[in-house]
Parts: C-alpha cells; structure tokens; sequence
C-alpha cells in the first residue's frame, strides 16, 4: 500500500473544509508578480491547507500544545544530575557486589573489575520543595519547583546508537518514524512558514561528541512531510534555504511565480490534482525562505533576555537553541528537539560532567522560566533527559553505559512540578520503585497532547505500528 | 486510522451495491453473481484484522485455548458447543458473540478498539450460512494456471495481460482509457525502462514510426541500454538494503560499490531471476565460484553492523541474525518473518522455531561482531583480461631472456671468471641468503621475493618481532648485514607500512649447527649508513630494549642498510643455522621494517657496502668448477648474469615496466565484501528474542513448512538449498512477489497493493488470476525477467493514458480496476538524473565507486569516530547518476531524503511519495540543478539561434519533450525580457550565478544573457511536469 494516498485523500478533505475559513491559508497571488501574468490565465486564489494530523477529534483533553525535548546526548550519569545515592558514596572503591551485576549486560565494563563509584558531586536541596539536584546545575535548581524528576526509569538498549533510536522512536529497529513525527502525524502544526518538527544540535565540549543519525528524527514509514527539519548553526540554517548567489530576493520570487504559474497551467491541462500539492509546497517554500531568516534574527530580543539565556545568540551554542526553541514555540511548532552532543563520560567524569552541566545549565533554566513568564509553560512540556544512564561501578574515574537506571525531568502543563518520581536501589543500579519505561514517557507525552498512545497507529507491513509498539502506561501520578 | 474498506476492494464494492450484502442488488459479473462469500477473499481479513490477534497462530496470546485461523479448531466441539456450525449461524457461538447484545460479552473485545460493521456481520453470517468453507492463505497456495478470459465485446486486448485487465474491467462496467499520445508514452517508457528522459530526436522518430511494431522498437531499444540496469537496481538497491556505510553509530565506510555493479549487470545481461537469487544468496558455495558470483554474494553482508566500543559481540551476532531473517524474508517471500523473533506470528503460520531455524542458514557466515568487516579484492572482468595479457607478455618476455644466446655466452663466461677471481681475493662479498623460515609475533604475513628480500604484507601489529632462520654452508661467518628496503605495497615511499620509519630495537643473532639449540653470537659493534638523530644503530644492539634504530624513512627516501660484526668469526660450514630477531617493540606503533634483506660475510672486517653481494646461490654455483656444475647450477648462473647484463638492459626495462603495470592493475581491483562460510554458529530459540537467554531449543537450518517445507534429510542444509528452496516450483510466493514488485514498477501500484505484506494481514490481490498467470509465465520462461518486463509495458493497459474521466474517477478513485495508467514523481535518483540529462551534464559512464556530488558543508557534522568531511568528487564524477551517490546510511545525500530515498538501513520495497517544501527548496537552490540549470541556458543560447521564441521551443523540446503553448510562451518571454534588463545592469550578479558549479563557464557567451535564460532553465527544471511520468 501507499501509504501516503490515505493521507492525500485525508488532506484534501482538510482542505475543503478549510477552504473559506482560510485558516492558516494565504492567497498564492500575494507573491506573483502582475507583469508576469500578462496572458496568463487568471488562476483563482490559492490556499495552502494545513494538515491539521489524524487526531480529530481529540482523544483526551489537551494539557499541552507543543513539546520541547531536550535530548541529552551520550547518556548523562543519573548519578551526577538527578539520583542522589549516598550508600554508593561509602562503598566507593569497594568490590560491585555481584548480585547487582551477575549475568547483566555490560558495556565496556566487559571483563573488568567492578568497583563502586562514589557521587562525584554533592546534590542540594532546591526550592520549596526541596527537590534533591545535584550541584553543578545552580539554574535548573532555580526551576525545581516546576520539574518531575524522574528518576526510576529504565531503557533496553545499551549502546548509543541504539538506545538513541529507541528513545526516540519506540523500538531499535530502523525506519520506525521519530516521536516528533508521530505527533505531527497525529496533530500537524500550528505554523505555515515553518516545519511542524524542528531539530537543533550542539556539539559540547567535554565529551566525546555523540554521531546523531538523521534517523533519529526522521519519519520512517510515515510520508516524508513529517520529517523533522534540522536548524543549522552553519551555512543554510535550513538546507537550501537560501538562493542560488547572483539570484536576489525579486528574481528568486520571479522564478518561483513562473513555476507556480505554469504548473497551474498545466494543471488545467492534465487534471493532476498533485499539482495543486506542488503549488502548495513551491507557496510554503517560498515563506520560508524569509520566515526562517526572520526566526533567527534575534535583534528583537532585549538583553535582558539575552542575559537570562546567557547568549548572544548565533554560535550554536545550547543556549543559544534554548533561546530558538522559545521563538519556535511561540510560532507554533509542534515538536522541538534539542540535543546536546556531549554526555558520554567514560572518563575524567567530576571534572567533565561538571563543565557539560554548566554548558546546558542557564539555558534550560531560562527556557522554563521565559516560557512561563510568558504564560507559555502551561501548554507546554518540556523534557530534559538522554538515552541511558551510567554505572555505579568506576570505569578508570568515569562511567561506563547503563541501562538499567536514568533519570529524566519533565515540566509544564499537566505536570505536577516540585515533585520526584520513582527511586532506584541504594546503589543506583536498577530502578526499583514506580519504573518508568521509555513507553511509558511517550504514552505520558501523547497523553498530554490529548492523544491516546494505543490509537495513534499506522499500518506498515499489515499491522497496526504505534510510537509505543505494544506496550507503554500513562504515568498519572505524575499528572496534575 | 483505519482505511480498511479499501484493502477488500470486492467487500466495498459489494457493500456499496447492497448496503445489507448481496440480496436482491443486480450486480455485474459472473463472481459476483453467485453471491459465493470466499473465505479468503471475504472473510480472512476480518479475521485476520479483529480476530487472530488472540484467536490465531500465536499460542502466548491465545485466548480461550481457540484458534479461528485453523479450520479443525473452528468447528472442534468444545463440549456441546462449537465456534462454527456449517450452515447455521445461529448455532455458531463465533456468531452469537459477534452480534451479543450485550457489550461486555461482545467481540472482539471493546478494549481492544476493534468493532465489527454491519456489512462484516452480515458476510460472515453469509458465509456461515454457504457452508463456512475455509481456504489456504491465497499466498501459501502455490500459483495455479488459470485459464486466460475472453472478452465479450469491443476490440480484442493485445495480450494475456489486457485480457485479464478486461475482464476485470467488464464485471464492473469499466472500459479502457485511449493510449496515451505518443510523446507521453515516449517519456513513459523511458523514465520507466532507463531512468532517463528520452532526447528530442528519439521521441521525433517514435511518433513518426507508422509502423504497428513502432512500440516493440522503441521498447527493445530501452531495453538494450546498458542504462536500464541502473534504473532496475535504483528499485533492487532499496530493497536488499545497499549503502556504503554499516550504520550504526560511527557508520563508517565499507567497500562494497562491486555488488551494486552486479546488480547493473545482472539486469542489463537478463541474468535469470533463479540465478540472481541463488548467487546472493549463496554465490560463495557453488561449485568453483567465479568472483562474479562471490561479488554477489556479498548481499549477506550488507546488513548493518556496529564498531562501537563496548558493544557486546553476542549481542550483535543476535542482531545480526534477526536482520538477516526479516530482511530476507521481506525481500523475497514478502513475510513479515520479523515479528517472530520474539514470539510467534499473531496472524501468519509462521512460528518462533521458524524464525530461528530460518536464521540458521546464515551462521556460517564469518561476522566480525563488533569492528570492521573483512574484505576482499577481487579483479573485475577488464582486470582479469588486462593481467592475462601483462602475463603472457611478461612470459614472452622472459623467455626472450631465458633463451640460448651464444653472444651472451662469452661475456657471461668472462663475469665468471672475473668474480671467482674477487671472491678469492677479498672475501668481502656479502653472500644474500634465502630464508629457510620466517616468523612473526604480530600475525604479519612475511613473503620470500625473488632477490631474497622479506615482505610484510596482510595485518600490520603495532610491534613485531620477526624470527628469520638461514641456513648455510659457508664458513669463517664474521658478521651479518641488514638491508632495509622499500616496497611500492606500502603506499609510502619509505620503509615501513605504518608511516615509513622504522624503530629497530633489538638485532639479535644466534647461531648452532647439526641441529644443536642455537647459541646467542655476541655482536660486539654495529654501523648503518644513516642514523637519524637519537636513534643511532648501536641501540639496535645496546642492553635497552625500548631504544632502538630508526632512519627518518617517513621523510627521507632511500633504501638503508646496516652491518653488525661479531665478536669472534663463527667457523660455519655445512649444516649451519643462523636464528635471527629483529625487534620492533618501541612506543612507535607500526615501526616494523616492511621488506628487508639478511647478508652474510666471511671478510675480516665486515664492510658496510653491497657493492659485490652475491646471491647465495649465485656464490655456490660459482664455486664449483665450470665442467662438475649441475644443470640447475648452470641456470642460476645464466639466469644471474642475464640479470645484470648490460646486453639486456632493454629487455629488462620492459620487463619492469611490465610489472609496474601489472601492479598497478592489482591495486586497482575493487575491495568488497563478500560471505565467507566457515563453521557454523549454534543458532539457538531467544525466547522472548533475550540475546543472554542461553537456555533455548538449538535449532538447525529449516524453512517456514507453512509456505513450503526444505526437504533437505539427513544432513544440515545450507544456504545454497535455502536458494534452491526459493526458486523451486513449488515456493508459493517468491514468483508472485517479485512479479507484483515489478508490476508495481510500472503500473505505480501492486496487483497486491502492500508490497510488504503477502500474509493474513495483507491485501487479496485485485487481480489474483493475473498475478498467477504472471508468476507462472515468469518461471517458464526461465526466469526472464526483460520478457515479463516487454509483457507488462507492451501490455494495452500500460499504454493507456493516465487521465481520467469524472466518471472513472468516481467509479475507481484509486485505479485499482487498472481501467487507467498511473501517474507519479520520479523516484529521487531519476529526479536528479533527468535534470543532468536534458542539461547535457550526465556522464553515461556505468558503475565503479560510489561518487560524491555536491553536498552542504557541515552536513556530516553530527558524525563521529572518525570525525570527517564530504569530499566533494571532481570533473566527471559530479555528474554521474543518483545510483552512485555514495550511499551514507545516517546522513543520505540531503537532496536524496527530499524526495522520499530511503536510507536503506532496513529492506525497503516501497518508497512513500511525498510532496514536500523541501524539494522545491532542492530544485530551487541546490547548486546541482542550479548548474544544469546555466549549463541547459548555455545550450539554448548556443544551439537555437538569437529569436526568444525559437529558444522557448527549444527549451521546451530538451526538458518535456514537447511544443510550449502559446501562453507558456507568453509568460517566459516575459521573465526572459525581465531578467535580461535587470542582469544588464548587474552583470555581476550575472557572474556570480553563472560561477555556480564545477562546469566551465563559457567565455564566448555574454553573461548577462546568460544568466536571464538560467532563469528560464530553473523555471523548467522546476516544472512539476518535469518531474513527472505519466
């Protein structure tokens, strides 16, 4: 089967019902030229539909419109973040005891001698509720009161490229779609210049800088319209966003028009309602080209925002895409993903997740804090967490791979804020109490957006495939 | 969502006739007519869809102990009742809890969000009513002949094809659509057939071609264009999973560009579908493989693999396997053998066990679990031919230097004398001895040349310690000499393989005789003839083990020698033995000498000079009298002298030139990987697919005998049966699928609308008699696959056009009565390749390494382990086809990924078709179409006079293969006019866009006009005509 002709059929309904409201449509006539139509046909106004997603209507009451995932790349030790595990501090330097890790899977630990790990930083008490974060992040422990912690979560994948894969998309298997293609299946967006799913990387340097697949945020067997769309800090911030050189801003929309024009010649032509499809894209394509500009462009921004973030934006910098993902937010993207490339820390861990942390630190408190200074933070939700934990046991004076324990944090609308969820055992090895499986963070998620995770399917290779698979439960004692 | 109604096209129609079924409704067609309810066709997938998942194959998951895809569990009586009654209906408890009244004891289940519609009810009512007959699977029975129908009225189809198309047709009062004009289907077959678009000319000749044979010429000519391969593969490529990378985190390169050409050949040479099948499969097992069938068989290797540290081997052997089972199976019995890894399947008869056993076939293929995948080098035809030619030149050669030459005779004679006289006089010859063994502790391969010399060749360890024993008659032994030398395998012009320094660190003799254990000879001074600073030669013999000899041989070039004394001469004579050792264990890594040559002397003092070395056998045959010489003496003398002669120094200039090319040759053979079987690993039950769980059933190799049982007894089966297996004509799916792939190819749909999914949870087939008739003339006709290729596109059904009438459209909206031709986007490789073609840039050179046109900078960022940069290709090589961009699974060329090309991490059959902003944002601004773009301007310019209307035409002929229309016309002279003014006036801009691109910019041609018709060129390479077959 196509999967797409479903969809096709899909938004073309959309857009009849559209048609009028003109909701999220423009007029294509807006950037023809007059000169150019001199003896053509006049074409009518054309709207551009949004694809308002297969969710409709909604499953649940939605708590939050958008996401904002900050995706902490190469696994951030729960230890050194959001699990505070004093009994691993006295063992420190002592034999792992074996019943934790007799038979368990292990990582570059295969074959070494497990000794115990202290913390290598102590953790604070934060705000009124006294939420237990580790030292390194002062600014996130400003926002305490509004995080969930997390902290007994689990993962099945122990190496990065596939428990990455697994976070997020459900499953270690290739060319299953990203969650933030899942959620603009299900919901589209609400932007027409922008993309409905946007990602944005920064590289870190205290780590060994994570590859990041482009699968991670692809749309696997759902039609391509749902990619995620990477931001760059170099070059096109989108790719080949920008025209050709020697071609300015009038002869770029000169070109477009033509193309626009004949292709509507053509449809009358050949009835290929396909056309209609190309005009549309040629019509958002065109917008982008100033809209992402203009989304960069931070000159709008007073310093006293600048200085919250820490940035002055423009440098690829964490901070700096805290700052973006609030400007996209605020234009209606539906999933934002950011990653941070530099948690791996086999090694020289006190030293390098301290630096890490404060790579990230201001930004993410900013975020929170703007987002809900501008009424923002109650329709949206905002994840901060990577794809495993690390080891109790030392590997040299780091951490090797584990995924038997992480810890994540959420915040914003329909999160109880200020509270922990879930604990791990004394030692920080196994999650133990209320576990928290990545299924279940995604059913939570879609939960949250009014979706419910066993009705969002697509059907590839005769079966019904969900961003869940075949489990996943709504946390709701974590919901306000 | 669940667009389920059209996956039964027959239910819809029936339900749309009849809201309550089939009674009473005139219906056409003689199927329908009967009101027969079939089991598979109407029953299965609503089953299948709302049953199976808990009344079905998987036995974890079976509720209330029944099965509902199992005809004797059906009708078993479960103690006074049964959950099918033939005939009744009313009896049958399947029956009574579907129509429950009540919701809590309804099915299925409501909390399994499955419903039944009236229109389900009342069919299986029906169908319980007709008798409740079960069928097969339709996939799982093999292909049956069908009689081909006759049509009643109108014009007789053109082939097999159309006859059944009809009659399809008829039953529900469609007809054909006209053929398509001409110019269409020109432009249809080509993309179709070759990728490319058809050039001007060819399309002129195809309308003006009267004759009735015009389409089977135009066909055959397609066909017999090397371009076609590469237009089948873009389609192969997918599904078996090509790329140049293994994926997984680093995704680092792998060579393997050597099967994507087999896979062009296999096409263009028709290379019948059981042999295409059996050599990937198992081209490593035939009988006496050629490198053509080990290149082919290399498809076991192109799954994805990991060299991330930490990563557990017995893992990913796991991994490994399991993808080999669901790619596999995908790509050939179109099952979704996947799902069982962990469990059995909860719709098809396919089992955990054969899931496993399947996955047997392929553990004895050699894996390197976590790290690099071996690879081999293997000539491709031209280099095979192009050695056997050097060879036998060389052997001419040789033998012009072997044979008798009595003007040689005499001055050989002479040499004769003339060296026994010095090696009587000063016995300061070094004598070059043969090694008698040769050892290395880092698993370096050593190899004897012909002058002595020892190469390393295979791994290169990071220290080595070579172990060399000689063995010699001569006596009075005072010192041994060392040469390093350098060797053009090292890919340095120094003389090592590492960097092309060396550290000796320790040169240890000793010597022993009759077989006596060898006794250190102490060495008492040592001298080299360079020395780089702090690394003198005396450290090679020093107390030290860490410091050691080195020579600057990364940047200094030249062989080097040195010479050790011992402390007293060794008497020697027959039956000595000299153990040698050359240390290389310094901190360097891969400082071990690559090739290197041991010399001994009897000289009172050992001289530092080769100027009179001797072979050593050369020395002994020289030692004894002219007359007592044995023949093989008198050869290595004559041999020896012809070596050094002046007489034959044309000859032996010839001779290495001759082998320099014939090295050259060897390097450049392509690397790829390929199955190599050794002995297999026990493949054992993963319950629950735990790779740690060792307590599962060991299973050996086996077929799914659902579909169709191995019969393969007594002994373990491999994969050559698997492939026999395959191809056998009994297998029930492996004809229809690729039949309905190829099908699909041309039509824009399957007969089988999923190409993914052939089981329970599939599609009925719209065409069943069809495929069948298809899937048996494919295999009859001996696998051809350009005969079922000439059937489909010569068929009536694929010429007609693709416009549809209102009424068509409403009677058939997704044209699965086929009563239309299909319409849709080049696939992304053809998108790229049609704007190449008609600007003239394409280069039709076929196959080679995969090739790197332009990419955004810092696209590859994200990769690590090596950090690294696209390198962007030069000259010809940016304008090659999109089958040869290199194939990077994590980050795909991003032009590529914007019309839908999959990353092939996983068999993919169906590419979606997506209609995005980003792909108006590649044709708008990637530099590639933006080149074609002023190289197709220049050609306008160029080739069609100064008249703007005349260029439009042009133009219009190059890309659409067609005339504009008068308001075309009218709106691009416009922005011609326009364009022209305003590049007038910036006739730097102008340059600036005429830069853009490797192409030359033409130097006769004024900028500006240039640049106004590149306007016009991205306007039409923009077109979505353009990019559209239809």
């Amino acid at each position: 089967m196509n999967p797409a002709e479903p969809i096709r059929l899909l938004q073309r309904r959309t857009f009849l019902k559209q048609t009028g409201v003109s909701l999220g449509s423009v007029a294509l006539c807006s950037l023809l030229d007059p000169g150019l139509l001199r003896g053509a046909p006049q074409g009518g106004k054309v709207e551009v539909p949004r694809w308002t997603g297969v969710v409709r209507p909604l499953h649940s009451m939605q708590r939050v419109k958008r996401v904002i995932f900050l995706t902490m790349a190469g696994g951030p030790s729960h230890l050194e973040t959001l699990d505070y595990k004093p009994k691993l501090a006295q063992m420190h330097g002592q034999p792992m005891p074996e019943s934790y890790t007799k038979g368990q899977p292990i990582a570059q630990l295969q074959g070494a001698k497990l000794t115990c790990f202290a913390p290598q930083h102590p953790f604070k008490k934060f705000g009124k509720s006294g939420q237990e974060i580790c030292e390194i992040f002062p600014h996130i422990g400003t926002v305490a009161d509004d995080l969930c912690i997390l902290r007994a979560m689990k993962t099945e994948a122990i190496n990065h490229d596939p428990a990455h894969t697994f976070l997020n998309t459900g499953t270690t298997i290739s060319g299953r779609p990203s969650m933030g293609s899942w959620l603009l299946y299900g919901l589209g967006a609400e932007t027409d210049s922008l993309p409905g799913f946007v990602v944005l990387t920064s590289l870190g340097g205290f780590g060994q800088g994570q590859p990041i697949a482009s699968r991670q945020w692809h749309s696997g067997f759902l039609p391509g319209q749902f990619q995620g769309v990477e931001f760059r800090s170099k070059g096109d911030p989108v790719l080949y966003v920008g025209r050709p050189r020697g071609v300015d801003g009038q002869r770029q929309r000169d070109v477009v028009s033509a193309v626009q024009q004949l292709n509507q010649m053509r449809e009358g032509v050949t009835d290929d309602p396909e056309i209609t499809t190309r005009i549309q894209q040629y019509e958002l394509a065109f917008r982008m080209q100033t809209s992402v500009p203009g989304l960069l462009d931070l000159s709008d921004e007073p310093n006293r925002i600048l200085d919250m973030y820490g940035t002055r934006g423009g440098d690829g910098s964490f901070a700096s895409n805290c700052l973006l993902a609030r400007r996209l937010a605020e234009r209606g993207v539906r999933f934002i993903q950011l990653y941070h490339r530099g948690w791996d820390h086999h090694g020289g861990i006190k030293a390098n997740i301290a630096a890490t942390a404060k790579e990230v630190d201001q930004g993410t408190a900013a975020l929170v804090k703007d987002l809900k200074q501008r009424g923002m933070l109650d329709s949206t939700l905002v994840v901060w967490g990577g794809e495993f934990g690390r080891t109790p046991m030392a590997q040299g004076n780091g951490r090797d791979h584990h995924m038997k324990a992480l810890s994540m944090w959420l915040a914003g609308g329909g999160i109880k804020g200020g509270i922990t969820h879930g604990a791990t055992d004394e030692l920080g090895y196994n999650a133990v109490e209320d576990i928290v499986t990545v299924h279940d963070l995604h059913a939570t998620m879609l939960h949250l957006l009014g979706i419910d995770h066993k009705r969002l399917t697509f059907r590839f290779q005769g079966r019904d495939f969900r961003l869940t698979d075949v489990s996943g439960n709504v946390v709701t004692r974590i919901l306000a | 969502m669940r667009e389920r109604d059209w996956l039964c096209p027959v239910l819809a129609g029936l339900v749309s006739l009849s809201p309550l079924g089939l009674g009473g409704a005139r219906l056409h067609g003689q199927e329908v007519k009967k009101h027969l309810i079939e089991f598979n066709r109407h029953i299965r997938p609503i089953l299948s869809d709302n049953c199976f998942a808990c009344h079905g194959p998987d036995k974890n998951q079976r509720k209330a102990d029944l099965r509902l895809d199992s005809e004797s569990d059906a009708f078993a009586d479960r103690g006074g009742y049964s959950a099918l009654v033939k005939g009744k209906p009313d009896t049958s408890e399947l029956f009574k809890r579907i129509t429950r009244s009540d919701k809590s004891g309804r099915m299925p289940p409501a909390k399994t969000g499955k419903h039944l519609t009236a229109q389900q009810v009342e069919l299986i009512r029906q169908w319980i009513e007709q008798g409740a007959k079960y069928e097969k699977h339709w996939s799982l029975i093999p292909p049956q002949h069908r009689p081909v129908p006759k049509v009643a009225e109108g014009e007789q189809p053109r082939n097999v094809i159309d006859a059944f198309v009809r009659w399809r047709m008829e039953m529900r009062g469609l007809a054909p659509s006209p053929e398509a004009d001409r110019r269409t289907l020109a432009r249809r077959l080509s993309f179709d057939l070759v990728g490319l678009p058809p050039s001007p000319e060819q399309v002129e000749a195809f309308v003006k071609d009267a004759s009735p044979q015009a389409c089977a010429t135009y066909v055959d000519r397609l066909l017999a264009s090397k371009h076609y391969g590469e237009r089948m593969a873009i389609y192969w490529l997918d599904v078996v999973r090509f790329a140049d990378t293994n994926g997984i985190h680093g995704d680092n390169h792998r060579e393997i560009a050597p099967y994507r050409d087999y896979v062009i050949d296999a096409f263009n040479n028709n290379k019948p579908f059981d042999r295409f099948v059996t050599e990937q499969l198992a081209g490593d097992l035939l009988p006496n493989p050629t490198n053509e069938q080990k290149i082919a068989s290399g498809f076991n290797r192109l799954l994805m693999t990991t060299r991330e540290g930490g990563a557990q081997p017995k893992e990913y052997l796991a991994k490994y396997s399991a993808d080999r089972v669901r790619n596999t199976a995908s790509i050939f019995l179109g099952y979704t053998m996947g799902c069982c890894e962990c469990h059995d399947h909860k719709f098809d008869p396919l089992t955990q066990k054969d899931f496993y056993s399947f996955a047997a076939f392929f553990a004895d293929i050699k894996d390197v679990a976590v790290g690099e995948q071996p690879m081999v080098r293997l000539p491709t035809p031209e280099q095979e031919n192009e050695i056997r030619k050097i060879d036998s030149e060389l052997a001419s050669l040789r033998a012009q230097l072997d044979r008798p030459l009595p003007e040689l005779d005499n001055a050989q004679a002479r040499w004769e004398q003339e060296a026994k006289a010095r090696r009587k006089d000063a016995r300061d010859d070094w004598i070059i001895l043969k090694p008698e063994k040769l050892a290395s502790s880092g698993k370096a391969t050593l190899a004897i040349q012909p002058d002595h010399s020892v190469l390393s060749t295979g791994k290169n360890p990071a220290q080595d310690v070579y172990t060399v024993t000689l063995r010699t008659d001569q006596k009075q032994l005072t010192g041994i000499r060392l040469e390093a030398l350098s060797h053009p395998s090292f890919g340095n012009p120094g003389l090592a393989r590492g960097n092309g320094n060396f550290v000796l660190t320790r040169f240890e003799v000793s010597a022993a005789k009759d077989g006596a254990k060898p006794q250190p000879v102490k060495i008492v001074s040592a001298a080299a003839d360079y020395e780089q600073p702090g690394f003198p030669v005396v450290h090679a013999i020093d107390a030290d083990p860490k410091t050691g000899w080195a020579v600057d041989g990364h940047a200094k070039r030249g062989d080097r020698m040195a010479v050790f004394a011992f402390d007293r001469p060794l008497p020697g004579g027959p039956g000595t033995v000299l153990v040698v050792r050359l240390r290389h264990e310094s901190q360097y890594t891969q400082h071990n000498i690559g090739r290197f040559r041991l010399s001994l002397t009897s000289a009172a003092k050992p001289a530092l000079s080769g100027k009179n070395a001797l072979l050593a056998e050369v020395a002994q045959a020289l030692g004894v009298e002219t007359s007592k010489r044995t023949p093989q003496q008198k050869q290595t003398l004559t041999r020896y002298f012809r070596s050094i002669a002046p007489q034959l120094e044309p000859q032996r200039r010839q001779l290495a030139v001759l082998e320099k090319r014939k090295d050259d040759v060897v390097k450049a053979e392509p690397q790829t990987e390929i199955s190599m079987a050794g002995p297999p690993r026990t493949i054992r039950i993963l319950r629950r697919g735990n790779w740690l769980d060792d307590a599962g059933e060991i299973v050996e190799p086996n077929t799914p005998a659902s579909l169709l049982p191995l019969g393969v007894k007594g002994r373990r089966a491999d994969r050559l049966d698997l492939a026999k297996w395959m191809v056998s004509p009994d297998n029930p799916v492996v004809a229809r699928v690729f039949v309905n792939r190829l099908w699909k190819l041309f039509f824009g749909q399957g007969i089988v609308k999923p190409l993914d999914d052939y089981g329970s949870q599939g599609a009925w087939p719209t065409h069943p008699d069809l495929l069948d008739w298809l899937a048996i003339e494919f295999r009859e006709s001996g696998w051809d696959v350009k005969h079922l290729v000439k059937l489909m596109v010569l068929s009536e059904t694929y010429r007609q056009t693709s416009k549809a009438s209102e009424k068509l459209k409403q009677a058939d909206p997704y044209n699965q009565w086929l009563a239309r031709q299909g319409r849709f986007r080049l696939d992304a490789e053809m998108v790229r390749d049609n704007a190449l073609a008609v600007s003239g840039l394409l280069v039709h050179k076929i196959g080679g390494r995969s090739v790197k046109p332009y990419q955004p900078a810092g696209y590859w960022a994200h990769l690590n382990f090596p950090i690294r940069e696209w390198q962007k290709d030069s000259g010809e090589e940016l304008y090659r086809r999109g089958v040869y961009t290199y194939w990077c699974r994590t980050f795909l060329h991003p032009s590529l990924v914007a019309f839908d090309a999959p990353s092939r991490e996983e068999c993919v059959v169906e590419r979606p078709r997506s209609n995005t902003p980003q792909q108006a944002l590649v044709l708008l601004n990637d530099p590639v179409y933006v080149e074609a773009a002023r190289v197709l301007a220049e050609r306008i310019v160029r080739h069609s006079g100064k008249d703007a209307d005349a260029r439009l035409r042009f133009a219009f002929r190059q890309v659409l293969q067609r005339s504009p229309q008068p308001t075309e016309l009218k709106l691009l002279q416009g922005l011609v006019v326009q364009h022209l003014e305003q590049y007038r006036k910036d006739r730097a801009g102008a340059a600036e866009l005429m830069k853009i691109g490797d192409f030359p910019v033409p130097k006769d041609l004024d900028v500006s006009e240039l640049a106004a018709w590149t306007s016009v060129a991205r306007v039409l390479l923009n077109l979505h005509e353009t990019i559209t077959r239809n």
